[in-house]
């Protein structure tokens, strides 16, 4: 009698938690849209979609790519290629069809773009966290992410301060693969990747499990509708560089030495509100939605944190402060430039990947040298 | 100390930022864009981080 009370009340109490997470998310999105005007509410709303999509279906970047190098399972990697080309599917036309209103996340192969993205595929697996990842980390309570993540945005607003003088140590002009053309180039390269993968994969790992499939054809839905709603792609980097350059601002710091920041369009966005920037939207709502499912979860927030030697916090700083300043210089992180990038047939997103995942192999090898494999 | 604690501090935080932000830059819902840059006529010009400066 006394245990079926205690399950009453904490079956209720879970329903009340639950119930109070919807709520809350109902009313951010809707005192936005009210408030700010009805594109911002509905990123928020995509955002907050991203977070509970990657948090809630355990998918990432970060992760996957682990997986293919070390264990040469490629069911997570194809997962990413799948959501990669079905976004094309769509955006590639769009953005044929509407150029003045829609934008890829169209960027120039450089020297410092390459070396960017070598650098960030390596501190994304030395904090198993790569730009999204970083934030849904942090929101559903792993420690590391939530270290990194002030450190990233730290990185990405320095790196965006000198952003003009690497780009101009070498970069060719914006190449895209653009129409009907450049979407079927996009599609046999993506067919091609996932081929040499599935090759490569063990035995028995190939077959995509059902929640990966789910993921990719959601973060797929989400991501076109971001470009549908705020006429760019998703992106992450930016948004964490300008809460840092607003705070810098907001200090009283001059940002004139800076060609990035003291720009029209930067000046134009430090001086409005973050709840209005698009990448800050999303951003907001990954961290959200990801608390919003650890939370949801039955015992989703009450695992012990795990303990790490001081070497690991150390480098999970400098890891967290490498990722944001690379991913600037790279034109973008996992997301930006590898998700984004492809699918909007970018060509910079194409080498993005093939620098990070070069990266990826001497990250994975310092993570534990680093201290970062967790104890007991 | 568990997850619970970390994961209230990165709330904690993202609701400190926004307040700030909201303090020294209100909302304008005159100023809102269309809600939807597909079809709206205007030129897209969000920030985005594989973008040079506009």
């Amino acid at each position: 009698m006394t245990s079926t009370v205690l399950e009453a009340s904490s079956g209720s109490a879970t329903a009340l938690r639950r119930a109070a997470l919807v709520l809350a998310a109902l009313v951010a999105v809707g005192a936005l849209t009210l408030l700010g005007g009805a594109r911002y509410g509905f990123l928020l709303a995509i955002g907050l979609g991203f977070g509970i999509a990657l948090e809630g279906l355990r998918f990432g970047f970060a992760g996957p790519w682990r997986a293919m190098i070390l264990r040469r399972e490629p069911a997570g990697l194809l997962a990413q290629l799948l959501a990669i080309a079905l976004v094309s599917i769509v955006a590639i036309p769009l953005l044929s069809s509407h150029p003045g209103e829609l934008t890829g996340a169209q960027a120039p192969i450089g020297w410092a773009m390459v070396g960017g993205a070598f650098v960030f595929g390596a501190a994304m697996q030395v904090v198993l966290g790569c730009g999204s990842g970083t934030l849904v980390n942090a929101g559903s309570g792993n420690p590391v992410g939530l270290l990194a993540l002030p450190f990233f945005a730290i990185g990405s607003f320095f790196g965006a301060y000198g952003l003009i003088w690497w780009t101009s140590l070498g970069a060719l002009p914006i190449l895209t693969l653009r129409g009907t053309t450049g979407l079927a180039v996009t599609l046999v390269l993506l067919a091609l990747v996932a081929g040499v993968a599935f090759a490569l994969g063990k035995p028995g790992s190939r077959a995509l499990p059902r929640r990966y499939v789910i993921a990719a054809l959601v973060l797929a839905a989400l991501a076109i509708g971001n470009l549908v709603v705020a006429g760019q792609p998703w992106g992450v980097v930016y948004g964490l560089g300008l809460w840092v350059a607003k705070g810098v601002q907001g200090a009283g710091i001059d940002l004139s030495g800076s060609a990035f920041w003291s720009a029209p369009g930067s000046v134009t966005r430090l001086h409005e509100n973050l709840l209005t920037d698009y990448t800050s939207l999303t951003d907001i709502g990954l961290i959200a939605g990801a608390f919003g499912v650890a939370a949801w979860r039955q015992g989703g927030l009450s695992q012990a944190l795990p303990r790490y030697p001081a070497r690991a916090w150390v480098a999970t700083v400098v890891a967290g402060f490498l990722l944001g300043y690379s991913s600037r210089l790279a034109f973008g992180c996992n997301v930006g430039a590898f998700f984004s990038g492809i699918s909007t047939g970018s060509l910079h997103g194409w080498v993005w990947f093939a620098a990070a995942f070069a990266g990826a192999f001497l990250g994975i090898r310092l993570r534990p040298i680093l201290g970062l494999e967790a104890r007991a | 100390m568990t997850r619970k604690s970390t994961a209230l501090i990165a709330i904690a935080g993202l609701l400190a930022l926004i307040a700030a932000d909201l303090l020294a830059a209100p909302l304008n819902p005159y100023h809102a864009p269309p809600a939807f840059a597909l079809g709206s006529g205007q030129v897209a010009s969000g920030g985005f981080c594989g973008a040079l400066p506009d």
